[in-house]
């Protein structure tokens, strides 16, 4: 879960991007308070309210006065391009790099990559 | 120093006979945060902490709480609570009398949390405090610092004998309650990688000087491991600050204090190398290590 390679709020507002993605969390959900979040994952809560409030900023969620946090409208579409076009960088670029390493190229690349999500 | 510091201190001094407890201490803390107090043992945590709760006093320089000298000042030291690693109580005393006492002095003191943390902690109150374990000794004192709900509260590495189970439990009643109830917390520690996520700031002594004085959050992610071949090691890491070195034949593994950008990552994984993050408490040990290593140097340059 929370690991050392980054700040603990970067981690916390992926965490939140991640099940807004994966529905987890749907659009207009409601989001578990900065105390649950600091509480679940044993984090100071200044911390947890910082990953947080960066979601906000982006505007994938929103405060109700009051009552909490949700997830906007059209958040998970939103997300799923930005991770798109991060795709190419974190996973095209070092898979074609181990490939050439190895000797494999496109082509077979290719077919490996069909067999694989054929299975 | 500004209205709101909790704790400010000034070339904060202090000498045992000939060891140099406090060496130029300088620091500010803000009200309602969670800091982290950590160093090696004697490295000058323990004295920092008496001379802030006006338990001792410095050779030189200041500490002011909240504006005021600690020193034999009542107003104050009935915000503050500090519990030792060894906290002493009354010899006969019974660990409720315990409780009443801190009930008496501390106006913040919430009796339900209290009696919420005894059951936690499966204290029994009737016993005498001198019979008591020393894991359930240090639950009283966990107990007494957590329910006074003090504006300022010193714990002085509290979980001495605390087996695993109950030292989390220390850690979640405390994330709970501090969120709950925000009041400024300074938690001495050498157990940091447990205690890591709970802090907001962190502050690192060693040999009664301030070596590390920053938000827990920058600190992650401030230094890298670099491993692979030797040479390509030394080429990606060019003259960025080095913490600690290792080597083992053509192989290198080298820690630096660096914050990587997605480029430099890539780069590293074309070169062939693998990139680890250094935790809170490698980083602590390595900042230690590396001022020593710096005397070192300077004390042989001048000889």
């Amino acid at each position: 879960m929370i690991d050392d390679s980054k700040p603990i709020f970067m981690q916390i507002a992926e965490l939140i991007e991640n099940d807004i993605i994966s529905g987890v969390l749907a659009e207009e959900a409601q989001v578990p308070s900065t105390n649950e979040f600091a509480a679940f994952y044993r984090i100071n809560p200044a911390t947890a309210a910082k990953g947080i409030n960066r979601l906000v900023e982006d505007g994938l969620l929103y405060k109700k006065r009051g009552i909490g946090m949700f997830v906007t409208q059209g958040a998970p579409q939103r997300l799923r391009e930005k991770r798109r076009e991060k795709f190419q960088q974190q996973f095209i670029a070092p898979l074609t790099a181990e490939a050439s390493k190895l000797g494999i190229g496109i082509e077979e690349l290719v077919s490996m990559i069909k067999t694989g999500s054929a299975g | 120093m500004t209205r709101s510091t909790a704790i400010a201190t000034r070339e904060l001094s202090k000498t045992y006979k000939d060891v140099r407890a406090l060496d130029n201490v300088t620091l500010d803390l803000e009200p309602n945060r969670i800091y982290g107090l950590l160093g090696r043992n004697g490295a000058g945590k323990t004295t920092l902490m008496s001379i802030l709760t006006g338990q001792n006093y410095p050779d030189q320089g200041t500490a002011h709480i909240f504006g005021h000298e600690p020193f034999e000042h009542d107003l104050i030291l009935s915000r503050i609570c500090f519990i030792r690693e060894s906290q002493k109580y009354p010899d006969d005393f019974k660990v409720h009398q315990a409780f009443k006492a801190a009930a008496m002095f501390f106006e913040n003191w919430d009796e339900q949390l209290a009696q919420d943390l005894v059951e936690a902690f499966a204290l029994p109150t009737k016993r005498r405090i001198k019979k008591l374990s020393r894991g359930q000794l240090s639950a009283v004192g966990v107990i007494i610092g957590m329910a006074s709900r003090a504006e300022i509260t010193f714990f002085d590495e509290p979980y001495l004998g605390l087996d695993a189970v109950a030292r989390q439990i220390f850690y979640d009643r405390l994330v709970e309650d501090f969120a709950e109830y925000p009041r400024t917390i300074v938690l001495s520690s050498h157990l940091i990688d447990e205690v890591a996520n709970l802090l907001e700031h962190v502050i690192v002594i060693d040999k009664g000087r301030i070596v590390v004085d920053s938000d827990a959050e920058e600190l992650r992610g401030a230094a890298v491991t670099v491993t692979g071949d030797a040479k390509r090691v030394q080429e990606f890491i060019g003259a960025a600050d080095v913490l600690h070195r290792d080597s083992l034949g053509a192989l290198a593994s080298v820690t630096i204090k660096a914050k990587l950008s997605a480029d430099q990552r890539e780069q590293a994984k074309l070169m062939g190398l693998d990139l680890s993050p250094v935790s809170l408490q490698q980083l602590v040990v390595r900042s230690a290590l590396s001022t020593n290593e710096g005397t070192d140097e300077r004390t042989e340059a001048r000889a």
